[in-house]
């Protein structure tokens, strides 16, 4: 598929695949679904819906600090594109006003955000875009495209990545509770540490394997996926309980319990 | 909503750990650890501040626990409570890996917990907050946080009573190997580097160890050798540091 920014060469996002989209996101929030496999389907449609070549979603802890939650694609290079934006970047200035920041040029964008500009284009990109995921007046995060050429997003397009933000903050506050604000507290907690366990299994798991931490979480999904278990319990078992998962550490003697 | 950058968090942190290392030590005959656990409860419930608090350890995989340290009039006999009946929000707190907040002790908490929350109220707890003290898939305990007033946390004590947690994690980590550093030397626990947490896991597999002593040998590594726990992490994924029995 030809890689290249939001709107451009097109005038909208096709009905058809936008419906699906939300159909199997919706698919996904059922009883005992989990977060991260959760919001990687957010940020995997979200690049491919209006054709951005990479997306990611970030997630403010108790001190208003953004983490890395998820990415349409697993990679060093885009988590530190994505964890810098804790000093600066589109992320952080959406976080702070609430407001979407788009179709920004990388190329113009050097005064802007020192740092993270030449980053973000030396990994290959021209072009940012950040939305908030609002849950009322607070901003708990935002939705992180990237592209691979400049474009100019349309407004049409601006509403659909709009929306889908806000399916991914619905997901996360599991719609049923969503007025208690205890409780969208308790889970933003367990998801920030659910990604902290999904980093410790991946170095277990590269250092098992002698494969880097990018191939390790490859390893690691495509188990999940093969063997039906959610992404979290398998990063969980692979820290705490090894031998729950012994092919997936095979090779090696299993640490004590 | 408080301050953005990693500087605010970082110096919470180190502002917090200053005062629980100058803080005067109450009971002169608890062990290291349990001293400084002690001295974080009491500078806990000044800050937030509370009527008490106390830290719970467990042994991971069973709700069995103790009482580590606590501060605050009955806080050792309210934090008891929840091992001798089984039930209390510490414990769930620990099994569900999420904090646990209940506001409403009298109302909602005894729903919850039908034995210790009359059991706690009785001690004059009008609510309970209760936060795992974990990093990722490593559990080692949870905070306690009680006070006579129902209602909620705002959201600024809550981001303080994350950093106390974030501290207790640090010395019960440290308290695993003879000698941590000082309170106030804790480094890096709110970084979330990525980096630092996957080498927590290559540790993990290196030596054959849980992931909690992992996490001590690498901090004890960092300590000794005078560098920030990123940089060692950074040279343990590069390959250029390999922590081996004999490291330490």
């Amino acid at each position: 598929m030809p890689v290249f920014a939001c709107g451009r060469d097109r005038t909208m996002i096709a009905v058809e695949q936008l419906a699906e989209v939300f159909v199997e996101i919706a698919d996904t929030l059922v009883d005992d679904f989990d977060v991260i496999e959760f919001l990687q389907l957010v940020t995997s449609r979200s690049a491919s819906i209006c054709n951005a070549s990479s997306a990611g979603l970030l997630l403010a802890d108790a001190h208003g600090q953004l983490q890395f939650m998820a990415a349409s694609q697993e990679s060093v290079k885009l988590l530190e594109l994505f964890q810098l934006q804790n000093a600066e970047g589109p992320c952080l200035d959406c976080f702070h006003t609430g407001t979407a920041v788009v179709n920004t040029d990388l190329d113009d964008a050097i005064e802007r955000w020192p740092v993270f500009a030449p980053r973000a284009v030396s990994a290959g990109f021209r072009s940012v875009h950040a939305f908030p995921l609002r849950h009322r007046k607070d901003v708990i995060g935002a939705l992180n495209l990237f592209g691979t050429e400049t474009g100019q997003l349309e407004s049409h397009d601006v509403r659909i990545i709009q929306a889908l933000a806000d399916v991914a903050t619905i997901g996360l506050m599991q719609e049923r509770v969503i007025q208690d604000q205890k409780i969208v507290t308790e889970q933003l907690q367990g998801a920030l540490n659910s990604r902290i366990t999904i980093e410790q299994a991946k170095g277990a798991l590269a250092r098992s394997h002698g494969i880097s931490v990018d191939a390790a979480f490859e390893l690691m999904r495509d188990y999940a996926r093969r063997n039906h278990h959610h992404l979290s319990d398998v990063a969980l078992a692979v820290v705490s309980d090894p031998a729950v998962h012994p092919e997936l550490l095979s090779g090696r003697p299993t640490p004590p319990v | 909503m408080g301050d953005r950058r990693g500087g605010g968090a970082n110096g919470r942190l180190a502002l917090l750990g200053r005062l629980i290392d100058d803080e005067p030590a109450v009971d002169g005959s608890l062990g290291v650890t349990a001293g400084r656990l002690e001295r974080l409860c009491t500078v806990l419930a000044r800050v937030l501040p509370a009527s008490g608090a106390g830290v719970s350890v467990f042994t991971e995989g069973r709700i069995e626990g103790g009482t580590a340290a606590t501060w605050g009039p009955d806080s050792r006999a309210i934090e008891e409570l929840q091992h001798s009946l089984g039930e209390g929000p510490c414990i769930d707190a620990f099994t569900s890996r999420r904090p646990v907040l209940e506001p409403d002790l009298l109302g909602r908490g005894i729903q919850r917990w039908p034995a210790y929350g009359p059991a706690a109220h009785a001690y004059g707890v009008g609510a309970v907050f209760a936060l795992p003290l974990q990093v990722g898939g490593a559990r080692l305990g949870a905070l306690g946080i009680y006070r006579a007033e129902p209602g909620p946390l705002a959201a600024l004590t809550f981001s303080q009573a994350i950093t106390f947690a974030e501290i207790a994690v640090g010395l019960l980590i440290d308290g695993q190997d003879a000698d941590g550093g000082t309170v106030s030397g804790v480094d890096d626990l709110v970084a979330y580097r990525a980096e630092v947490y996957q080498a927590q896991g290559m540790v993990m597999v290196d030596l054959g160890v849980t992931l909690s002593e992992a996490m001590a040998r690498l901090r004890g590594f960092a300590y000794s050798d005078g560098r920030p726990l990123s940089d060692v992490a950074h040279d343990v994924l590069a390959g250029i540091l390999q922590l081996n029995r004999d490291t330490l």
